[in-house]
């Protein structure tokens, strides 16, 4: 399959559950001292309010970025979310993410929503679908063991 | 906390140790977000045993739920057996995986061919 063909990719909704708070899992989706430890080495930052940027930037530059659209500390995140650093994605519309939060028993359930409603190429496409389990993964293993995992894969080039 | 992980690894496997749950779950690898009236039709199964299929691959969590209206969209979610497997696969053993894993395709298409 033509890995440059334009697709509409399905929504993704991937699930974890994760021995830790709410309030612990916020600042790791949100703090870039933790999001350096599971997301590829990048860096997030924000002031996280409706309407702020966001960007993910590592020492080569800002990889992605986008616009904060919903923030309810800790409950639930929004944001739209463009690849910058790749050339030929720089012209795609924004994908969109969201993160809910909910207490479940001793744990707390973690639901990461992908949608993109415009198409964009199949690697980029199959990259998120695979990409997103290693970076939930990882991030589980750093709240609950304090050790993020290696990602085998590669941030995309 | 050890148990508690062991009997979510026991639940994913006992879920997928079925036939008919491994088929859903490629039916929403397939099409992703399916209602339970799509995952019906497939099949030549009852709505009330297909429903009995989809709350042991939830409660396992390798389907992840979402409401829209009256509807209930089911989303195929990776994220337990990606969970599993780091537990015996490590970083440098997956890229010589993935390599054999792709020479058992290339192989197996090219006889599919002859």
């Amino acid at each position: 399959m033509n890995p440059d063909e334009r697709i509409v990719p399905p929504d993704l909704v991937y699930v974890t559950y994760i021995k830790t708070t709410p309030a612990r899992l916020w600042q790791a989706l949100t703090s870039g001292e933790d999001t350096k430890r599971y997301f590829f080495g990048f860096r997030i930052e924000s002031e996280w309010r409706v309407g702020a940027h966001w960007e993910f930037y590592s020492d080569e530059g800002v990889h992605d970025e986008g616009e904060v659209l919903e923030c309810d500390p800790p409950r639930r995140l929004k944001i739209s979310w463009r690849v910058v650093a790749l050339e030929d994605a720089r012209d795609l519309s924004p994908a969109f993410i969201t993160y809910e939060i909910e207490p479940a028993g001793k744990a707390v359930k973690l639901t990461m929503t992908q949608h993109q409603p415009t198409p964009i190429q199949r690697k980029y496409a199959e990259g998120g679908a695979q990409g997103w389990p290693m970076i939930l993964s990882s991030l589980k293993s750093l709240l609950e063991t304090g050790h993020a995992l290696d990602i085998s894969m590669e941030a995309p080039q | 906390m050890a148990q508690i992980e062991e009997a979510a690894d026991t639940n994913v496997f006992r879920a997928l140790a079925d036939p008919t749950r491994r088929a859903l779950l490629d039916a929403l690898f397939a099409a992703n977000g399916q209602t339970l009236t799509d995952l019906t039709a497939g099949y030549g199964m009852t709505r009330q045993a297909v429903t009995k299929h989809l709350a042991i691959l939830e409660d396992a969590n390798l389907v992840a739920t979402v409401r829209r209206g009256r509807e209930k969209l089911h989303y195929l979610n990776p994220v337990p057996i990606h969970e599993i497997s780091e537990r015996w696969i490590s970083k440098y053993d997956r890229t010589r995986l993935v390599a054999l894993s792709d020479l058992k395709k290339a192989l197996e298409n090219e006889s599919d061919e002859s």
